[in-house]
């Protein structure tokens, strides 16, 4: 993908963006609804045109060879796009049939998920779960043997349980081969990823292995934690010396200005406001500090 | 209500035909609580919110919201809480003045005081160069925070939020949560449902939901204790795959 933008009216989707994937692997592109992560994967699987750049996929050219990537690429939109009033076996059925091939001929490949719908393959798509309805949504993307796989925000509202089986099932696909770009607006599942792009407003931040971009953080961050949340967040707000204040699970990740930072100055500053039980730590960066970083 | 519970929730059920959607749970918000309500897809945190905002009949037990009864006073309820959920948004064909003015309306707030709450707002969110653009055009963790605002307009006791931080990049979810904790801090008490497992860490009590029935009820420190776990993804992953 080179230099590509799109722009919608006054919007701008998607602004320069260049990026490469390479051959078997996993690939995330993360940021929050309204980065362009969708513009981008309809662009690469040509149901939108690009006002400005190029782009291939699978060495196939988007404008002029925009056939050849459809047989090429499977696609599963954010929506859920099959067809509610068909049965599960039917939307399979259907999508074999629509690329040319039987269910049959490509079943190892969707087996290991499929089987796990196929107690209910007489129903109703529209009358699926949710989950259920996202593992048929990939069994149809994947029925005629893709070698890029595309998935917009596959696991957006999905548990915590559910999302960790769907990436259990997305390392066992690459494991066979197929290239995958994923979307999500989740920071933990970049870790997961081979590579990763960062994208807010229609714009790359950053791009390179989860582990680098990690490394290229450029503070030291603490824990701190004290009996009253709201409390802390209000002091260390208004400690002269705060660089980054940022609620995060059980604690605040706290970064200072100074290089030369010692924590127990702030212990003794939280200690002055009454906060009790405080406890401050340094801590491991992740992958959401250096979104929030980047996109400051 | 005895001392000072929000929420009385005991032996909810809620069935479809033959489907136990919710099963016999039984429990009760404080004053001033943020609540998390967790589980799975599937597991009946939807049917048990739509229960406790008064918009579906349980089938059998009892459930006081706000000191009404679900059964008897559905519409006090109403009257009573803020609702606010991922999918319903604010109206985005007007102007963020017009959403406040609109649902300060609907609440039967004056005109003295949906100008009054509107200025109180405008300042609080800083809005002053937004409020006269079309809701439509603002990005989702603007929507969101304005949303959330609004659900309070009318000082309710409770307000419910369905995954409020869905989709909202990383900065605006914090600049939200401070929200709810300053909303929490004012007297509000806060019933929130989310997937994002950190969330579930900054509130009070989180319950977490498997297969209609409520498995788990504590502080996120106690069950992380009881279930040998470092974080709430763990506990949870523990509670929700049996």
């Amino acid at each position: 993908m080179q230099h590509i933008s799109k722009s919608f009216k006054k919007v701008t989707a998607v602004n320069d963006v260049s990026f490469e994937v390479k051959e078997g692997e996993l690939f995330g592109l993360i940021g929050p609804d309204g980065a362009g992560k969708t513009t981008i994967f309809r662009i690469l699987t040509t149901l939108l045109f690009a006002d400005k750049g190029t782009a291939t996929v699978a060495g196939f050219d988007v404008v002029d060879d925009y056939k050849e990537i459809r047989n090429n690429v499977g696609y599963m939109p954010g929506k859920f796009s099959l067809y509610q009033d068909l049965t599960v076996e039917e939307n399979l059925d259907f999508f074999a049939t629509i690329f040319g091939t039987t269910i049959e001929e490509n079943y190892e490949l969707i087996k290991d998920i499929y089987v796990q719908i196929e107690p209910f393959k007489k129903r109703r798509a529209g009358a699926l779960s949710g989950g259920m309805k996202q593992k048929l949504a990939l069994s149809c993307a994947l029925i005629h043997k893709p070698k890029v796989l595309f998935l917009d925000e596959p696991t957006t509202g999905v548990d915590p349980v559910s999302r960790k089986e769907f990436w259990e099932m997305l390392k066992r696909l690459q494991q066979k081969g197929i290239t995958i770009l994923v979307s999500t607006p989740y920071m933990d599942e970049a870790e997961l990823c081979d590579r990763i792009a960062l994208i807010q407003h229609g714009k790359i931040l950053q791009i390179d292995t989860p582990q680098e971009i990690i490394k290229h953080y450029p503070k030291k961050i603490y824990d701190v934690r004290a009996d009253n949340m709201y409390r802390l967040i209000e002091s260390l707000k208004s400690f002269e010396h705060h660089y980054s204040v940022y609620p995060f699970g059980e604690f605040v990740h706290y970064t200072d200005k100074r290089d030369d930072f010692n924590p127990q100055e702030l212990q003794q500053y939280l200690a002055t406001k009454n906060h009790q039980n405080i406890k401050i730590e340094i801590t491991k960066t992740t992958i959401e500090d250096t979104f929030m970083e980047l996109a400051k | 209500m005895k001392n000072n519970n929000v929420i009385e929730v005991e032996n909810l059920t809620k069935k479809f035909g033959n489907f136990t959607a919710v099963n016999s749970i039984t429990f009760e918000v404080k004053k001033g609580e943020i609540f998390g309500f967790l589980g799975a897809n599937g597991a009946g945190k939807t049917t048990a919110m739509k229960m406790l905002i008064g918009i579906s009949k349980p089938t059998s037990g009892k459930a006081q919201v706000a000191g009404f009864d679900v059964f008897t006073h559905p519409e006090d309820i109403k009257k009573n809480i803020g609702y606010m959920s991922q999918k319903f948004a604010l109206y985005d064909d007007l102007t963020v003045k017009e959403n406040i003015t609109f649902f300060g309306g609907i609440y039967g707030l004056s005109r003295a005081k949906i100008k009054e709450k509107r200025n109180e707002l405008v300042e609080e969110l800083g809005l002053q160069d937004i409020v006269n653009e079309l809701v439509g055009s603002l990005p989702l963790g603007w929507k969101q925070k304005i949303s959330f605002s609004i659900a309070l307009l009318h000082s309710p006791t409770i307000v419910f939020l369905d995954e409020p931080t869905g989709g909202v990049d990383p900065i605006t979810r914090r600049q939200f949560w401070e929200m709810i904790y300053k909303a929490a801090n004012n007297g509000t008490t806060v019933f929130v449902t989310t997937h994002y497992m950190d969330e579930a860490e900054y509130c009070d009590r989180v319950s977490i939901m498997v297969d209609g029935k409520i498995e788990a009820l504590d502080t996120p420190k106690k069950l992380k204790e009881k279930y040998n776990a470092d974080n709430m993804n763990d506990v949870f992953l523990k509670l929700a795959r049996g």
